[in-house]
């Protein structure tokens, strides 16, 4: 027995549509989050998340709101996030229907949001969200952590904001490839695999993913706990459960619903 | 008849109210210890750390009225937390008292595995019981703990694997518990809150 290998939609709204958008420009309007939750939940997603992206905080009301009806239609676990900066953020987030919190900025600028957030809600409730950019060659690679939706520099090491935020009380690390996300190239595997090799905590893949090989290759080659994606399931490009069947047919231990 | 959700402010309270009024049950989070008076059956979610619910449970004085209602025979259905503050103690927080009920104590995973335990897991049932009819050695129930149950001859119904061995649904008398989350399982999760209703119906 072991644990299965997870499967997440994730759902990136302007605060009530879902939107698309590559390298997080040029967004499109992809549908509704509670349509497309109910869907996931029935199709055998292993998780859903639902984000923010815009974050702004006028916004606020119209996403919590989004998150009462993406948990109303769900029956699995719902990691939300986008702009949460404050345990009272995160409070109204989970009180809204999430059983994770996912942060990303605002844990970079202030490190201990970690901390209050693992002590009030539980390690397990706590998802280090991290926007990884490949600096110098792929041959020496290090990666470094990117902001504000990706367009600032942290200036800080991905493995070591890993491992430190893994010591503040983070659950989970949720992996972007800022280099491959949109592109549909593939997981980042020396990325997903550095990192998750190097710290104790489970860690989702993100970015890149296409085709049920890319799957596989993070769960095997990437050492991936969980793998997320958006376009390709909102598309029904790739239906969750033949991803699933292709990959118990590669021998990796998926759930399936019934 | 009335389930009463012991809401000590854990995550968890409004998914489990959502997945009981799917399955047709109504059930009302309870604050207070005079809620516990009259209740058809008792579910304690709870989710994060060990110290919280215990503190809670002190603080909202909600310690004597469930103790009492358990012994009264009403039935109880403690889920992740709520199964582990079943015991006398925790390695969590070592210093506080659990509920007792059931006898060991509740230790880390070993830390030769990822931790937590996060994701979907299957059971390998040493009993069968009325709470997991119609559920199988195939079927993945969602997890999301450090911190486990031991393996129990008389309490323990199915066990899980993770590192080790763990108790992840326990029974005895009108105590039931589930280390993972049925409210968060999917199908799976609802068969075992459905078989939970009828126990008590």
């Amino acid at each position: 027995m072991s644990l299965a290998r997870r499967i997440i939609p994730c759902l990136d709204t302007d605060g009530s549509r879902v939107v698309k958008g590559v390298n997080f420009v040029g967004l499109r309007y992809a549908g509704d989050p509670a349509e497309l939750a109910a869907r996931y939940n029935s199709e055998g997603a292993d998780e859903l998340v639902v984000l923010d992206i815009a974050a702004s905080r006028d916004r606020r009301p119209t996403f919590l709101e989004t998150i009462r009806r993406v948990a109303d239609k769900l029956a699995i676990p719902l990691t939300a996030g986008g702009g949460i900066r404050t345990l009272e953020d995160a409070r109204a987030v989970v009180r809204a229907g999430a059983d994770k919190i996912t942060v990303n900025t605002a844990a970079v600028e202030k490190p201990t949001l970690i901390s209050e957030l693992s002590a009030e809600f539980g390690a397990q409730a706590v998802v280090l969200a991290i926007d990884a950019k490949l600096e110098g060659s792929r041959a020496n690679p290090q990666w470094d952590v990117r902001v504000r939706g990706g367009r600032e520099s942290a200036h800080l090491d991905a493995l070591t904001w890993a491992r430190r935020a893994v010591e503040l009380g983070a659950g989970e690390i949720l992996l972007t490839s800022m280099d491959r996300d949109g592109t549909q190239a593939g997981f980042d595997l020396a990325l997903t695999s550095a990192i998750s090799r190097a710290i104790s905590v489970p860690v989702i893949a993100s970015g890149g993913a296409k085709t049920p090989g890319h799957f596989a290759q993070v769960f095997s080659e990437g050492a991936a706990d969980a793998a997320l994606a958006a376009s390709i399931f909102h598309d029904g490009v790739q239906p969750i459960r033949g991803l699933k069947q292709f990959l118990a047919a590669k021998n990796i231990e998926v759930r399936f619903p019934c | 008849m009335t389930i009463a959700l012991i809401d000590y402010g854990a995550g968890n309270v409004p998914s489990v109210e959502r997945a009981l009024q799917r399955l047709g049950a109504a059930s009302r989070p309870v604050t207070r210890p005079e809620e516990l008076a009259s209740v058809g059956a008792i579910v304690l979610p709870g989710v994060g750390h060990y110290a919280a619910i215990i503190r809670a449970l002190d603080v909202q004085r909600l310690r004597s009225p469930l103790l009492e209602a358990i012994a009264r025979g009403v039935p109880f259905l403690g889920i992740c937390l709520g199964l582990q503050a079943l015991y006398a103690c925790s390695e969590e927080a070592p210093t506080l008292d659990g509920l007792g009920l059931l006898a060991g104590a509740v230790s880390s995973l070993p830390a030769t595995t990822k931790l937590p335990h996060m994701g979907w897991n299957r059971l390998r049932i040493v009993k069968s019981t009325p709470l997991l009819e119609g559920l199988g050695e195939s079927d993945y129930f969602y997890f999301a703990h450090t911190f486990a149950a031991p393996y129990s001859a008389e309490n323990t119904v199915a066990l899980c694997d993770y590192g080790a061995h763990f108790s992840a649904v326990l029974e005895r008398d009108n105590i039931f518990a589930t280390q993972f989350h049925p409210e968060k399982s999917g199908a799976a999760g609802a068969r075992l809150l459905q078989n939970f209703l009828r126990l008590v119906a």
